[in-house]
């Protein structure tokens, strides 16, 4: 027990402290908004208990964000948390009881409200008499549970925070309220705040036949409770429960007004086997009809009225005669805490908006299906658009014609791999031998690509085009490469030559020749590699250059892109993409192949580098420098 | 004791719903399972088979067989024989297993028959229209078993309480046990300390002589039976002893039916039928259909077609007051239906639900007008705008038929986004020419009962 001072009677104060079981993240907020708009100078729950996680939740304490323990069982958390004296337990009706049980048995917690419906009768009855063997309590099965005005809820009583400010749940009345049905405590509520001062505290005991509580068990506490001044319930037909509140008026225990009406007068014109909303409800016998039972409380003394349609009428009635005796004193409402809106929850009711961060333009999963610029996938593998129709949506926003998405997979093949020699592969190898990881090894490799690896598809293009565009002639723009002194990109490679041609260029112009409607500028680029190669063999148009000027080729003369569309591609730097994008597919091969060979760490042979230190007086030279 | 429990005795059963779940449960989730939990009254043939399967697991020397055959309305008898041998060979015992009791002085027992006139019993009986106390309804379903020759006649019954469970036994069991009250021996088995520590022996009646160790540990066996299976009432009145061992005559049993996770091997095939003499209409069958489809709960029951007064009512506790209501303010006659739907259905639940509703009140004409309740509590986090959309979307559908029959509408509901579901219900009394007077949480929950009955049914 957190206190020895804590009165029998009192069940949650503003300084309880719950362990919640079950990661019921709605819940949790829900009780940490009430704490917050009552003023309460902690939150009331010391931690989560979630068999399947232990670590932290984070929630809001208002506008703040705050960290909330989480335990993987009861004993870890009852240990860490001696002062958590409640426990609601969010349990499924499959393991309600074991975890009733097992929080029982900590000698800290003194109170489990249990919120699963259909725990088995037999079950409900050994948790009810286990906790009362140890003068603990259990507050359900099957119920949203209750709460102290101003101090404590359990899990999701009361609902909406609008509902609880507008039934003033938010500091104490004088009422103390209980019922079977957990539907109506809301209901009962709103009445009784309508009609007096409003709730002290309210208790659903739950709708089974064996409650762990019973709502006698509440009225006594209540009758104890010095600032409770009237107290109500709302009763079902069947079983006996109510008979013992009606002894305790009859025999004295219950001094304070009591407002009573029992549901389900209605059963007589009923057929016999209609079953109530609640296993509990059902008469058994004439005595345990609700007419009875209404006749029974009446003539015990306590206030009944002739329908439920009167409830609110007699508390307001009950409460006006304590007023008027002096025995309860007129309410000072005290300044209620605001609780902001949840941001997903303003947005839907569309009370707030907020600018976007991120635009998105190519695809959209916020939907049913994905979206490839617009195109649901499932069309788009209907139409067996294939790797080089999706490039075409996703990269350029196009449907591309087929020649096109053909070209765009033919350059995919061909640069999928050129051998573990080339810097990329090399790279991606020595890495893989090094022991990293696959996306490690990848990036090591795609880190070559540059302007004298695999990069010069872009740098071939925007200078071709560019030569092109400006009228000049093959010879005035050999001439003019020459003057700037830069090496013409996309033409020239270490080994193939004229007379050692590159097969993967042939691949690409004899395609083009025969797919596309006009090969403007690589027939351009071909009377420059005519120049080119006439000084020196080895400077013949390479790969990255006929990819670049084809894909400008078929830019060009597809009739898809605007002129300004294919400035931007140039200038944006497109077509590397396709290099990476196909060189990756031998990249992951190559770091694969030394996996599975289980290869060892790489190390340069020494006597392959040239050990040249620079000489002492260099050193110095600098040094005075 | 009061006369409470021998009334548990006296055949009833809670819920008018059969356990569909048990055969196709994949459909149903897990909130609606629970919804409908109660206790539930099972057929003597599945008490008798469930006492002969698995009580010898706590009484080795219970030997009682469980020859046991049921008969419904589809059953072929020459295969029920080729199955049960003894049914050829044996005397029998035919009888009505439908969870209502006093068959014997309904005249509804053939005892000591061949197969041949149990046949022309059969024949004779099935699909027969029997009235039972105050309910009518028809024979389908009968129990035939071995004629037991007897004279001494036992009784024995298991209850349960809040505390623990209450044992009872006389040796004057039979049709007269109630008379013989007085002779009834009741155990307390406290629940948490179980039956073990309990000395039954020496307050068994003298007159059982040597048979007292043999009654003691049956009873023993039978509670740990009865709590170790489901039960939350079973009676066995009568029992007797046939060469030396325990033979079960007549038997009686409720199971809980939230026990279902626990019992699935135990239970298996068993059923929970239906109350006798209930049957459903269309419409109401129709809505028990919808219902066991979803994981929200949708129920109707009609009490009077011809009935003014139709409510349509959110949750288990606000649908019954809104009855209580009508009853109470003294239109119990006029209320034509009781239902409720809750647990979040969707749209075109609340459109189905809404549908029947309007269908079964626009078809009998009454010059004095209609009245539909749409009422409810304050919902706890039920979206009110979200779940009246489909209730308009039947009411736009029935504009003509409600006007027609001179329908006025009233609304109470609260919760949240409460204020825009009632604007809509509000727009649509406007928009569709049918009277439609719509309150939120500042009226009290049942106020539009009086509101609509006041004027209208004086």
């Amino acid at each position: 027990m957190s206190e020895t001072s804590k009165k029998s009677y009192v069940l949650f104060d503003r300084n309880t402290k719950a362990f919640v079981y079950g990661y019921q993240t709605n819940a949790i907020q829900r009780m940490l908004d009430f704490d917050f708009i009552c003023n309460r100078p902690e939150p009331s729950i010391s931690a989560i208990i979630n068999p399947s996680r232990a670590g932290i939740h984070k929630a809001f304490w208002g506008t703040k964000e705050i960290l909330l323990p989480m335990y993987k069982s009861i004993p870890l958390a009852a240990k860490a948390y001696p002062e958590g004296d409640v426990m609601v337990n969010f349990a499924s009706h499959r393991s309600a009881f074991d975890t009733t049980m097992e929080a029982l048995a900590e000698d800290s917690i003194r109170i489990v409200a249990v919120i699963a419906e259909g725990v088995p009768e037999r079950q409900s009855r050994i948790m009810s008499l286990t906790a009362r063997k140890q003068g603990k309590m259990v507050i359900g099965p099957a119920t949203v549970g209750g709460m102290t005005a101003g101090a404590f809820r359990i899990g999701n009583t009361a609902g909406t925070i609008e509902n609880i400010i507008a039934s003033k749940l938010y500091r104490p009345g004088c009422v103390g309220f209980v019922s079977k049905s957990g539907g109506m405590l809301n209901e009962a509520f709103n009445i009784i705040s309508r009609n007096s001062d409003g709730i002290y505290e309210g208790v659903a005991i739950g709708g089974d036949r064996y409650p762990g509580s019973t709502m006698l068990d509440h009225i006594l506490r209540y009758e104890e409770n010095p600032a409770i001044k009237m107290i109500a319930c709302l009763g079902e037909l069947g079983g006996e429960d109510e008979y013992r509140i009606i002894t305790a008026l009859k025999d004295g225990r219950i001094k304070k007004p009591l407002v009573a009406w029992v549901t389900g007068t209605c059963s007589p014109v009923l057929p016999a086997s209609v079953q109530f909303g609640h296993a509990g409800a059902k008469a058994d016998t004439q005595k345990e009809t609700a007419q009875a039972k209404n006749d029974a409380f009446r003539e015990a003394g306590a206030f009944v009225p002739q329908s439920f349609d009167g409830y609110g009428d007699t508390v307001r009635r009950v409460y006006d005669m304590l007023l008027s005796q002096g025995k309860v004193a007129p309410l000072v409402e005290p300044e209620v805490p605001k609780i902001p809106a949840d941001y997903s929850k303003a947005l839907a009711s569309g009370d707030i908006r907020k600018p976007t961060t991120f635009i998105c333009t190519i695809s959209d999963d916020s939907g049913e299906e994905v979206l490839y610029a617009g195109k649901r996938l499932s069309s788009v593998l209907e139409e067996k658009m294939g790797i080089g129709g999706v490039i075409g949506l996703l990269w350029f926003k196009k449907e591309l014609p087929e020649y096109a998405v053909g070209f765009i997979e033919l350059v995919l093949q061909i640069v999928a791999d050129h051998g573990p020699a080339v810097s990329g592969a090399h790279n991606a190898i020595v890495a893989s031998c090094a022991g990293k990881d696959l996306i490690s090894s990848l990036c090591s490799g795609l880190l070559t690509i540059g302007p004298r690896f695999g990069g010069a598809i872009d740098d071939a293009a925007r200078e071709f085009k560019h030569a092109r565009e400006t009228n000049m002639t093959p010879e005035q723009f050999v001439k003019e490469m020459k003057r700037k002194g830069i090496n013409i990109p996309g033409i020239g490679h270490k080994i193939k030559s004229v007379k050692n041609p590159d097969k993967r260029v042939q691949l690409l112009i004899s395609y083009a020749k025969s797919n596309f409607p006009s090969t403007e500028l690589l027939d351009y680029a071909l009377q420059v590699e005519e120049l080119t190669t006439a000084k020196k063999g080895n400077l013949i148009l390479n790969v990255d250059g006929c990819i670049g000027i084809l894909f400008l080729d078929l830019m060009k003369s597809c009739g898809v892109f605007s002129q300004a569309e294919i400035d931007e591609v140039v200038r944006l730097g497109y077509l590397n993409g396709l290099f990476a994008l196909g060189r990756s597919i031998g990249l992951i091969g190559h770091i694969l192949d030394q996996k599975r060979l289980g290869s060892r760490l790489y190390r340069h042979p020494a006597d392959d580098i040239a050990y040249m230190m620079p000489s002492k007086d260099e050193i110095r030279c600098k040094r005075a420098a | 004791m009061s006369a409470s429990w021998v009334y548990f005795a006296i055949y009833e059963t809670i819920s008018p719903f059969p356990l569909e779940r048990f055969v196709n449960k994949k459909n149903i989730k897990a909130a609606k399972v629970v919804l409908d939990m109660a206790q539930r009254g099972i057929r003597e043939y599945d008490a008798k088979r469930l006492l002969a399967g698995f009580l010898p697991q706590y009484l080795k020397e219970f030997s009682y067989k469980g020859d046991l055959a049921l008969v419904g309305p589809e059953t072929d008898l020459e295969e029920l024989a080729s199955v049960h041998p003894w049914l050829k060979t044996s005397k029998l015992v035919v009888k009505p297993d439908q969870l209502f009791g006093k068959r014997g002085k309904y005249g509804l027992v053939l005892l000591d028959a061949d197969w041949d006139s149990a046949k022309k019993y059969l024949q004779e009986n099935m699909g027969a229209l029997v009235t039972v106390g105050n309910i009518t309804g028809r024979l389908s379903h009968f129990l035939i078993e071995p004629f037991i020759p007897h004279e001494e006649e036992l009784y024995v019954a298991i209850s349960s309480e809040s505390d623990g469970d209450n044992i009872f036994f006389s040796m004057k069991g039979g049709v007269f046990v109630e008379e013989n009250w007085d002779s009834v021996i009741r155990f307390h088995v406290d629940l948490l300390d179980g039956i073990e520590g309990i000395d039954i022996k020496s307050r068994l009646p003298e007159g059982l002589g040597e048979k007292r160790v043999a009654v003691e540990n049956f009873i023993k066996a039978l509670w740990r039976f009865y709590a170790d299976s489901g039960f939350c009432y079973l009676e066995i009145n009568p029992f007797t002893f046939r060469n030396g061992s325990i033979v079960p005559l007549d038997m009686v049993a409720k199971l809980d039916d939230a026990e279902e996770y626990w019992q699935r091997k135990r239970w298996l095939g068993l059923s929970f039928p239906e109350p006798f003499g209930r049957t459903l209409s269309k419409e109401e069958l129709f809505i028990k259909e919808l219902d066991s489809k979803t994981g929200a709960s949708l129920k109707l029951t009609i009490l009077n077609p011809e009935g003014r007064v139709w409510t349509m009512v959110a949750g288990g506790g606000a649908s019954v007051i809104y009855a209580d209501t009508i009853c109470d303010l003294g239109h119990a006659r006029e209320m034509a239906n009781y239902g409720e739907y809750s647990g979040d259905p969707n749209t075109e639940e609340t459109y189905y639900y809404t549908k029947t509703i309007l269908d079964l009140m626009t078809r009998h004409k009454d010059p004095r007008g209609k009245m539909l309740l749409i009422g409810g509590a304050i919902a706890n986090f039920t979206d009110v705008a979200k779940t009246f959309k489909g209730v308009v979307m039947a009411l736009e559908e029935y504009q003509p038929k409600l006007q027609e029959a001179g329908v006025k509408i009233y609304v109470r509901r609260g919760g949240p986004n409460y204020e825009q579901g009632l604007k809509l219900m509000r727009n649509l009394g406007k928009k569709l020419g049918v009277p439609i007077e719509v309150y939120g949480p500042e009226t009290h929950m049942t106020r539009i009962v009086p509101l609509a009955l006041g004027g209208a049914l004086q």
